[in-house]
């Protein structure tokens, strides 16, 4: 009888999520503001876009094994092909989002049919190049269409008017959180799939694929391509909730956390990757805003400073799960439900 | 004239810090295998210790304080890099993802701890006279960068002589070659792993201070930002070849300077990584590897 439990459970959590906007619960501690308010809902919107691109990190990291340095790239220009096409060409949003559906294929299509003539650390450093180049693209604000280091905010007129304004957050909240689901469901249903278990197979051994008489170059750039269109996915729901694009989201840095969070959560797992990035985003926000706290003001400043940065306690974090917990978040519930059973 | 020379000096220069900071990832990742994302924090962290340590000396003239500077700097990056072997690498032996992951958990941690400390703006820094200062060599330039240049060919010559010339330099290179073997034949290949990290973190602590008198301040992301163009220098000039990387540490600073003064700024980053593209696609061990 686990199965029915199990899906009952997932309905009821499903319900919850999409009820949460007209909850006015407030949980002091975990969320600075009531549940239902605005804020709440921005800062949980956020945290499902980077669950969905931890999972798509997952995808081509946890499942197929390559380790791409290069993500931020497509995550970025989701938000930037449709930040530019709304604010410098003055489309409208679902011509902008074409826009990027198509850009978003071909770029991971091209980027990757060369990447992955390398392996290992060459594959590694080809798409850290590619994607440090679009990142100094960015920066240089060629014919002032990214906007350099400022970056690019959306104004209220680029978009409809369901996405505008602190009262229609919640329905930002939904696209989020529909997004989340979608890429849960495509996410499942590739690695679950034939050429998705042909990718596990490559991560465990890509020798014994081609014996097998597998072409693993094409298997390799169908989880790139799939990984990248939906890493995209996720930038331009981003880019709805803040409002604009910035710079920071095509940095080497910016992949660097996409690691941490997939490594956090749980390699190779979906749900895993997705609480990764929940968690890690939840924890630079609310770090920040806890870090203010009386309590923590008071304390003397050897304890005062490392606890007010929250990619320190993140780190360090990080490298006791990496040193003792080599599955993560997912490997330690899992090891907990194993125990209590 | 003048401006060829500036440039060719500036690059030059610029290399010398790629280099000293390429040199000990390239080791590190010949005999280990292991992709060390913190030697940008070795890097910050000696640059604070030596600055701080050199401000908080009583007497002497600036001299003194610089040289005590680098001394500090060199022997907290090798302290600190043999102390991250030993506590966070060593445990996860042939976990080379894990050892990779413990060193991002760590530049994470400590560029946020040096941010949280020290501020994120830049430190002014108290430097000698003579560094700030120029000299006419077809053109005025900067004595930092001079200063920058010899110490970067002292410490190739230094490491080229431990690597050919000592017992433990034949023990690296061997394990470059053939870590198993090495094994095998009852070498302690440890203690060689906590040698190249030690070795590496004192090339990137003297990296540290240099690169302190070079741009005349210090902020705690310098560290993270040469990283990756060394990472670039190590890849372009062969992971594992201390040559490759003073040959490609070289091209990369030359070509970085050169571009972004006659080309927009920024074009020089550009082509950086684009020629970092082109020669892995045609040589994927790069220019001095083997190719693999």
């Amino acid at each position: 009888m686990r199965p029915p439990i199990r899906a009952i459970a997932v309905a009821v959590v499903l319900a919850i999520l999409v009820a949460l906007p007209w909850a006015h619960v407030s949980l002091p501690g975990v969320f600075g503001d009531p549940l239902g308010s605005p804020g709440t809902l921005n800062l949980l919107g956020l945290c499902f876009v980077f669950g969905a691109l931890a999972l798509t990190y997952d995808l081509v990291f946890g499942y197929t094994g390559l380790l791409s340095f290069g993500h931020a790239l497509y995550f970025a220009s989701g938000v930037y092909v449709t930040a530019i096409a709304l604010v410098r060409w003055h489309w409208d949003l679902p011509h902008a989002i074409a826009l990027t559906v198509v850009v978003s294929l071909l770029l991971p299509i091209v980027l990757g049919s060369i990447c992955l003539r390398v392996r290992d650390i060459p594959f590694a450093m080809v798409t850290l190049a590619f994607a440090q180049a679009a990142s100094i693209l960015v920066l240089q604000n060629p014919g002032g269409l990214t906007g350099g280091e400022e970056g690019l905010p959306l104004g209220a007129e680029s978009l409809p008017a369901a996405l505008v304004g602190v009262v229609n957050t919640r329905n930002l909240y939904w696209l989020a959180l529909a997004l989340l689901l979608v890429t849960y469901a495509v996410g499942w249903w590739a690695v679950n799939s034939p050429p998705g278990r042909v990718w596990q197979a490559i991560r465990e051994n890509e020798r014994r694929v081609e014996v097998l008489g597998l072409d693993p170059y094409r298997y390799k750039l169908g989880a790139f391509v799939l990984s990248g269109f939906l890493a995209s996915a996720a930038g331009v729901v981003y880019l709805l909730l803040q409002g604009g694009a910035s710079p920071t989201v095509a940095t080497a840095d910016f992949t660097l956390a996409l690691l941490v969070m997939v490594v956090l959560g749980g390699v190779g797992t979906l749900w895993g990757a997705v609480l990764g990035g929940v968690v890690y985003e939840y924890l630079d926000f609310r770090l920040v805003a806890l870090s203010g706290a009386p309590a923590i003001q008071a304390l003397p400043g050897i304890l005062r400073v490392p606890l007010s940065e929250p990619l320190f306690i993140l780190g360090v974090l990080f490298i006791v799960l990496v040193l003792f917990v080599p599955g993560g978040l997912a490997g330690f519930v899992r090891l907990v439900a194993v125990r209590a059973l | 004239m003048s401006t060829i020379a500036l440039l060719v000096i500036t690059g030059l220069a610029l290399g010398a810090l790629y280099f000293l900071i390429a040199s000990g990832l390239s080791l590190i990742w010949g005999l280990m295998r292991v992709l060390n994302f913190a030697h940008g924090a070795f890097f910050t962290v000696a640059s604070y210790c030596a600055f701080i340590a050199a401000a908080a000396l009583p007497a002497g003239g600036p001299w003194l304080h610089f040289l005590f500077a680098v001394a500090v700097g060199v022997g907290v990056g090798g302290v600190f890099a043999a102390l991250t072997e030993v506590v966070l690498v060593r445990p996860l032996y042939e976990r080379h993802v894990g050892q990779v992951l413990v060193t991002v958990g760590l530049a994470l941690a400590t560029t946020a701890l040096v941010q949280g400390g020290f501020g994120a703006d830049p430190r002014q820094l108290e430097l000698p006279v003579w560094l700030t200062g120029t000299t006419t060599i077809f053109a005025a330039i900067p004595n930092s960068r001079l200063l920058t240049i010899a110490a970067a060919a002292l410490v190739l010559v230094l490491l080229r002589f431990f690597l050919q010339r000592t017992r433990y330099g034949l023990i690296v290179r061997a394990g470059v070659e053939n870590r198993a073997m090495v094994s095998a034949l009852g070498i302690d290949v440890q203690r060689a792993f906590t040698l190249v990290f030690a070795i590496g973190g004192m090339a990137a602590g003297l990296a540290g201070v240099l690169a302190g008198a070079y741009y005349g301040t210090i902020d705690p992301f310098r560290g993270t930002a040469m990283l990756l163009f060394a990472f670039i220098v190590v890849v372009i000039g062969g992971l594992g070849s201390v040559t490759g990387s003073a040959v490609a540490a070289v091209i990369v600073g030359l070509l970085q300077q050169f571009l972004n003064f006659y080309a927009a700024a920024g074009t020089g980053d550009f082509a950086v990584v684009v020629l970092l593209a082109v020669v892995l696609l045609r040589r994927p061990g790069g220019l001095f590897g083997s190719a693999t």
